[in-house]
């Protein structure tokens, strides 16, 4: 459950942020999304619609910190907090 | 007292790290006009020198012209220094009205409200015209100042990745169920110098029904065949819904902006934007000379035309001795170094060689993709850029980075 959720996350940071053309990015699921650049804290606003509509759950706004959102494994931790 | 020892050292180690990070950004005192030409204090206390300008948004060379600064000071002299007043209590002049009017001339839309600064029209605009029910849907590469504004709207938010029309269109599907929706986009980009898809967003903004707001502020006055911006590059003048452009650039460059577009948006951003409600009225002086400017650049595309044939010789030019360009057809053109030191040390050898570039590097652009950002105006004659394209030439050989290509400038410098 846990590995499929991290597949769909990487997946939708890489459909979702990474263009087609880019040969240079390397993301696996600690790769640092926000302070290594690859999402800007303007985008990850639809990152989180993302994971709430995707896993039926609702993220505080002072949760969804740029922290928290850093990696796939860090977000993956976070939407588990707010599952049932 | 609150502001006791441990407050000012927290602040102070806050400068500190950032200083640390090598993000903090130190200010050199010119001490001439704005122009091709100017007279340059760095390091802090030592005497200025004459270096060419190839950083200036002074795009058209009107920041110092004798017949916008003749404008000024007419303007000062008949309706005086400062309006004391927001521009509904007492603060709107003849001469503001008449200013907003020929920019709805020049720019071929509604209506016009002017603004203290760019900054400060898209910081209002969004929460003036849009609500809970609607979508913004935006440019991953759009200015700051427009994440501001969309940060204080209660609109959905979205964005689309930069100039991506695929993913844009995926965007436009997903948020068919909201009431608006409204594509926000820079017409020029200005850090990469590249235009947005004009045309395309059209077509898409029609078939998904959405609005379309352009940011122009890199494109007022010569991006088009006569100057009017990049909704005239694509032949889709009258097709934007909101225009937001700034007179601090290429329109005089001292400052203030505007909201331009549909007449019903226009005055509801007159009735609501809290950046205009509540910042003073335009002073005068800068009002006359801004319809000076209007003016000249609608009498003429000289200007334009000028800075067109600079930005190519330049482009060409450094091209030729092999530096690494972006690709674009604006008089912005990014020198990229990829290595954020290597821009810092390209930066000051060229002011070493009279030439004022300023390097960019993360956060300002991504990391590995650092630059000097150049920027051409028609007030640079063919000698100032011959100059300025053999100190690049010197530069560029004394740290052996001509003819490199990215992955080779990498692979010696790091990203």
């Amino acid at each position: 459950m846990s590995e499929d959720m991290k597949e769909m996350v990487l997946e939708y940071v890489r459909e979702e942020y990474v263009d087609e053309d880019d040969e240079d990015t390397e993301l696996d699921y600690d790769t640092p999304l926000i302070s290594g650049g690859l999402v800007d804290s303007f985008s990850m606003v639809s990152l989180k619609v993302f994971l709430e509509k995707k896993y039926h759950i609702q993220i505080p706004d002072a949760k969804a910190t740029p922290e928290a959102f850093d990696s796939v494994n860090k977000i993956v931790a976070l939407v588990k907090e707010y599952q049932d | 007292m609150a502001y006791n020892e441990a407050a000012r050292q927290h602040f102070a180690s806050e400068l500190t790290a950032t200083r640390e990070a090598g993000l903090f950004k130190d200010e050199r005192y010119i001490h001439s006009a704005q122009g091709a030409e100017i007279e340059v204090e760095f390091p802090a206390g030592s005497p200025p020198k004459k270096v060419i300008n190839m950083c200036a948004n002074n795009y058209l060379g009107l920041s110092s012209h004798p017949e916008v600064i003749g404008a000024a000071h007419e303007g000062l002299e008949e309706r005086g220094y400062g309006m004391s007043s927001v521009r509904f209590i007492c603060g709107t002049q003849d001469i503001h009205r008449e200013l907003e009017e020929s920019i709805t001339a020049f720019l071929e839309t509604e209506d016009t409200v002017l603004f203290p600064s760019c900054m400060d029209a898209n910081a209002g605009v969004f929460e003036a015209i849009l609500g809970d029910e609607d979508v913004i849907i935006a440019d991953r590469l759009v200015h700051a100042s427009i994440i501001d504004g969309i940060r204080l709207c209660s609109a959905h938010q979205d964005s689309f990745k930069h100039s991506d029309m695929k993913h844009l269109e995926r965007k436009l599907e997903l948020h068919q169920d909201k009431r608006f929706r409204l594509i926000v986009t820079d017409g020029v980009f200005s850090m990469d110098g590249d235009l947005a898809k004009l045309d395309e967003i059209v077509d898409l903004a029609e078939r998904y029904d959405a609005m379309i707001m352009l940011d122009d502020s890199h494109a007022t006055g010569f991006i088009g065949k006569t100057g009017k911006g990049v909704h005239e590059h694509f032949g889709v003048l009258g097709r934007m819904d909101i225009i937001t452009t700034t007179l601090g650039k290429a329109m005089g460059g001292a400052s203030g902006g505007c909201v331009s577009g549909r007449k019903e948006l226009v005055e509801l951003c007159r009735q609501r934007a809290r950046p205009y409600l509540f910042s003073n009225a335009m002073p005068p002086v800068i009002v006359a000379a801004a319809q000076r400017v209007v003016d000249l650049i609608s009498q003429t595309t000289e200007r334009r035309d000028k800075l067109e044939w600079n930005a190519g010789y330049w482009r060409q030019g450094l091209s030729d001795i092999g530096f690494d360009l972006r690709p674009g057809e604006s008089p912005i053109v990014p020198v990229m170094l990829y290595n954020a030191k290597l821009s810092q040390d390209v930066s000051r050898d060229l002011f070493d060689e009279g030439i004022y570039a300023v390097g960019f590097f993360f956060p300002v652009v991504p990391k590995g993709q650092a630059r000097i950002r150049t920027q051409l105006s028609a007030a640079h004659d063919k000698e100032h850029l011959d100059f300025a394209l053999e100190a690049f030439r010197k530069v560029g050989e004394k740290h052996q980075i001509l003819g490199l290509k990215k992955k080779d400038i990498i692979a010696r410098f790091g990203a």
